[in-house]
């Protein structure tokens, strides 16, 4: 039992309180000992993917209390990927932060920023479901703190709507958890699983109802419509560099949906047939559309970035829903891309904020910098409208291509390539209006307003975008690392008897400590 | 006792339910509390309902009632108890900011944009 598949808990864990406790006065500490957790995340995270990337399933016992009876941690190819994932996108958001100096503008801002690195990478690890539920408040509750940094009247609003939203979600989460335990006696994932099985065919409607709350808690995360109304506000009204990191966020729900609807509820099960393909999909569908119509219709460009976030996740949504190994597969390109994408652009669109009276998209001076924020602009409306040559486009084209044999496929494909054309005008408008339609203006000198960016906020949008390029560069070697994750994924056999097989305290063959 | 739990749990989530559409801070937060009051007493009620049981292994004893609903109710309550604490911060920031406690979108957030630049 290797107690490396922790440190990306426990580092931040320590961090953020240490930070608190110890710098909390001094900036430049606490942005020394941030910028070195994030990076010590990276070299745990990089090792652990390193560790899974031969299929072997890691587990941890919390206490050494064996499966059922105890918390475990479980790192699989998916949950290894998805905590790189995110400590690599923390590291290029931080540098953003601390270069457009958003970090001094409220107080607590790393310490924060780590807490909830705390909670997202717990809720990848964790093979327990109430523990993922305790991960989702971990995360949500730093959220909070982080959404309403530096504060103002519209942001405060915007707040209280999301606590709120997210406060109904957490409330249904316990009531899927009930039902859950009331159905099966047990929490742990791969426990549930086996139970699930034994379940009566004539007694299903418990576990049906709780199956449906679940996804239902799920979709809010991941914003899928009509669950969405939370995000376009909260993310706009959000500081950039939170409502990149935030990206992430929804992208928890969608691992939250693979992860459980293989494991749990796995894709031959009798109780859950036709829960995505029926039900989700049409969503999937629906949240694509709205939210491509909100970006041809946003009015304000961090709007336009909000909305786009809702159309990739009907992507993601739609991928998923087929739940055949390429369509995860695909779903899992398009889920590392458009976090990459979305944090970009969210990015972009606080670098534009900084040097330019407000975010309307009407005829104003040019920013400062015009030129590299214009290119920069252009490069990640490439990536988030799934253009070619940017990895949008590849992982775009594995969902068409999951989608080609299954029933459905009219529907799929002229959504989604409707959905790209509607979604290149408006990025198009956007960029054109608030780049080039800046002519006419009367040039003003030396506005208060215009700080020119400094070079450690281009280093955190440029690492992002370096990063989407090398994605594309790797898609080959990338996308078989998918496809043997979604296989993985398709055979819980391995994943089931690692939790609950392995020696601990109270295990059922001992019968003692 | 079944009959009396169940419909507790369904007055308090219709309540909470109706509350948290009144569109208005206080009466969405105190529909929030009845909502996570009600999930309580529900999560309570998923270890099946026993009445005067002891959750702890004794001797002498033959039924058991089961501990981890408890256990998880615990938890529950705390967190929805610091949730609660944090929005009705926020939601008093939010109020005393723009003198207006309505959560909805307000119309001219499309128009207006507040965002101070140091």
């Amino acid at each position: 039992m290797t107690h490396w598949i922790i440190a990306p808990v426990i580092l931040p864990a320590i961090l953020a309180p240490f930070i608190i406790l110890a710098a909390r006065y001094h900036l430049g500490i606490q942005r020394v000992f941030s910028v070195a957790g994030v990076i010590g995340l990276i070299a745990v995270a990089t090792g652990l993917a390193w560790q899974a990337s031969d299929g072997s399933v890691m587990l941890y016992q919390l206490g050494g209390w064996a499966a059922p009876f105890g918390i475990v941690i479980v790192g699989d190819r998916l949950s290894t990927l998805m905590v790189l994932l995110t400590s690599v996108l923390a590291l290029f958001v931080l540098l953003y932060s601390i270069g457009s100096n958003w970090d001094n503008r409220g107080r607590h801002f790393h310490a924060l920023y780590h807490f909830q690195l705390m909670g997202i990478m717990g809720a990848f690890l964790t093979g327990d479901l109430f523990n993922l539920f305790v991960f989702f408040e971990v995360l949500l509750i730093a959220s909070y703190g982080l959404m309403i940094h530096s504060g103002g009247d519209l942001r405060l609003r915007a707040g209280v709507q999301y606590v709120l939203f997210n406060l109904l979600g957490s409330t249904l989460f316990l009531f899927a958890l009930g039902s859950i335990y009331a159905e099966t006696g047990t929490l742990n994932m791969a426990d549930i699983a086996q139970r699930v099985q034994l379940i009566d065919d004539n007694a299903t409607a418990g576990i049906r109802v709780a199956a449906v709350l679940l996804l239902l808690v799920f979709i809010i995360k991941a914003a899928v419509f009509p669950l969405h109304f939370w995000l376009p506000s909260s993310y706009a009204e959000a500081p950039g560099p939170v409502a990149a990191l935030f990206a992430i966020m929804t992208k928890v729900g969608a691992y939250a949906i693979i992860r459980v609807y293989t494991v749990i509820f796995p894709p031959d099960l009798l109780v859950t047939n036709g829960l995505h393909t029926k039900w989700l999909l049409p969503f999937a569908l629906i949240s694509l559309v709205v939210g491509v119509c909100g970006v041809l219709a946003a009015r304000k460009l961090d709007r336009l970035a909000a909305y786009s976030i809702v159309a990739s996740m009907g992507m993601v949504m739609i991928a998923i829903s087929f739940f055949t190994l390429s369509s995860i597969a695909a779903a899992l390109y398009y889920i590392v891309h458009s976090t990459f994408a979305a944090a970009a652009l969210f990015l972009i669109v606080d670098l534009v904020r900084t040097s330019r009276a407000n975010l309307e998209l009407t005829e104003q001076p040019p920013v400062s910098d015009a030129a590299l924020t214009a290119g920069l602009f252009f490069i990640a409306a490439i990536a988030m409208t799934g253009l070619p040559p940017l990895s949008g486009f590849m992982g775009k084209l594995l969902i068409l291509d999951a989608a080609f044999d299954t029933e459905n496929m009219v529907w799929v494909w002229s959504v989604i390539l409707v959905a790209s054309l509607v979604s290149i005008v408006g990025f198009s408008r956007a960029g054109s209006i608030v780049f080039w339609k800046t002519q006419n203006c009367e040039q003003v000198e030396n506005n208060v307003n215009h700080i020119a960016p400094t070079a450690l906020s281009y280093a955190g949008i440029g690492g992002l975008i370096a990063v989407l390029v090398i994605y594309t560069i790797f898609s080959g070697p990338i996308y078989h690392y998918m496809v043997a994750t979604a296989e993985q994924l398709f055979a819980p056999k391995e994943y089931i008897s690692t939790v609950l097989e392995s020696p601990g305290k109270l295990t059922k063959s001992t019968e003692g400590y | 006792m079944e009959l009396l739990v169940a419909s507790a749990i369904g007055l308090l989530t219709s309540s909470g339910l109706y509350l948290v559409l009144r569109l208005r801070t206080f009466p969405v937060i105190m529909g929030i509390s009845l909502l996570t009051y009600a999930v309580n007493v529900f999560l309570f009620a998923s270890g099946r309902l026993v009445v005067g049981a002891p959750p702890i292994l004794q001797d002498g004893v033959s039924g058991y009632t089961d501990p981890l609903p408890q256990a998880l109710v615990l938890t529950a309550i705390v967190i929805s108890f610091g949730m609660t604490a944090v929005v009705v911060m926020i939601a008093l920031g939010a109020y005393l900011g723009s003198n207006n406690d309505k959560v909805d979108d307000p119309v001219s957030a499309q128009k207006i944009d507040v965002e101070e630049v140091e």
